[in-house]
């Protein structure tokens, strides 16, 4: 399909939660240590939401900077699609309670579920939307509150994330703006589906007694078989956005991957052979926040005129599904 | 191609090593100080180096240099 218009990012937003939990406060909490954590996966410390906040409210408060910065008002946006795996609720949609939060009716609102991908997704949707002319301002947002689907006894994962939301506006390019979507990429491979999830609580395994007792509602992951795919497919990603808009990894400003792991990221880095310098990294601050980590990254770049107008930002993220993608940007 | 010669300058540069440590009874693990996810990034290396594909229930035995050494070979015929 040849696009009747081209999409571009207008705005972006981010919010953490106040609380702050560092490595030595995890000492406290399973057998680890500040070393171990540092030296596995580049995380020191990550934000914890609170016990009366849901995904919603966080969504809410990145929502609301991300209008701001595109300089919209509220009822301008025509569609949300919202990424998270851990939602307010099973159902309904985080979507439709932000929406009701916004004050917003009557426009397409719903979740979305590609793992820590999940972000990634919402744009490559948004972007369609925004092309083919059915909406003109979409809400994308990543969110998370992984804190309250984590198993605080598992000392292999537990540590490993953090809360946040990212959001960022998607809407229609005039034909002066040189801000442009220039690409992306999404695809899944069910075959690994269980080495990252979340096994109780659906119709496979439903909420009993039994599936609270035995913790099975909380974060299961096989890291060291995901490390590998991890980067494989976050590479193929790249490359495939890289070739087919026959872009040399020289020409990129930025490079912004899915915060999982600090190794995942400098082995793809070197993969890519792109500079080291041009690599997005704040895993140090948030840890992993599944699919608001890009989101929360872009816009703390953006914000600090890190990322300029005109900035090519290469993004890539991989997830449970096993889920990929990526997404080309011209700021 | 010398793979033996190959394969340990891969572990000397991936894990950082002295050459004289990467004997054929060393273990990753306990001997040459790697973590779990060093032995993931040695196993990607070497799928880099001789272009091949190495399962992760393949990469699970490779415990030894002797035992990656072997496998590789017999896998490069």
């Amino acid at each position: 399909m040849v696009a009747k218009y081209y999409a571009k990012i207008s705005g972006t937003g981010r919010y953490l939660p106040d609380k702050i939990l560092n490595n030595h406060d995890l000492e406290k909490i399973v057998d680890t240590s500040d070393e171990w954590i540092k030296q596995r996966t580049g995380m020191w410390e990550r934000h914890i939401a609170s016990e009366d906040q849901a995904s919603s409210d966080l969504a809410y408060n990145a929502a609301i900077k991300a209008i701001k910065a595109a300089n919209l008002r509220t009822k301008d946006i025509d569609m949300i699609v919202v990424a998270t795996i851990s939602p307010d609720h099973p159902f309904p949609s985080t979507a439709c309670i932000l929406m009701k939060k916004l004050g917003l009716k009557n426009i397409p609102a719903f979740d979305l579920s590609a793992g820590c991908t999940g972000w990634i997704y919402a744009m490559d949707m948004a972007r369609q939307y925004i092309e083919n002319g059915i909406a003109k301002n979409v809400l994308t947002i990543g969110v998370e509150i992984v804190s309250k689907i984590t198993n605080w006894k598992d000392r292999n994962t537990c540590v490993l994330f953090g809360d946040g939301a990212g959001a960022a506006i998607v809407s229609r390019a005039e034909t002066k703006d040189i801000s442009r979507i220039i690409d992306s990429e999404i695809t899944a491979d069910g075959t690994y589906y269980e080495y990252l999830i979340q096994p109780a609580g659906g119709s496979r395994n439903p909420a009993s007694t039994n599936t609270i007792k035995e913790n099975k509602h909380t974060v299961e992951m096989q890291g060291n078989k995901i490390f590998k795919l991890a980067i494989k497919s976050m590479y193929n990603a790249c490359e495939t956005v890289l070739k087919r808009n026959d872009l040399d990894v020289k020409s990129i400003h930025w490079l912004i991957t899915h915060q999982a792991n600090l190794r995942i990221i400098e082995a793809l880095g070197k993969k890519l052979k792109i500079d080291s310098n041009k690599v997005i990294v704040n895993i140090e601050k948030y840890a992993n926040t599944s699919s608001a980590t890009i989101p929360i990254a872009l816009d703390e770049a953006i914000r600090a005129r890190k990322i300029r107008s005109g900035d090519l930002v290469l993004m890539a993220s991989f997830g449970a599904g096993l889920t990929s993608g990526s997404i080309l940007i011209r700021v | 191609m010398d793979v033996t010669a190959k394969v340990k300058e891969i572990i000397v540069d991936e894990l950082g090593v002295d050459e004289n440590e990467v004997t054929m009874d060393a273990n990753f693990i306990e001997d040459l100080g790697a973590d779990s996810l060093d032995t993931v990034e040695l196993i990607m290396k070497f799928e880099e180096e001789f272009d091949i594909d190495i399962e992760d229930e393949e990469a699970e035995k490779l415990t030894t240099v002797g035992k990656a050494i072997e496998f590789l070979k017999e896998k490069l015929n």
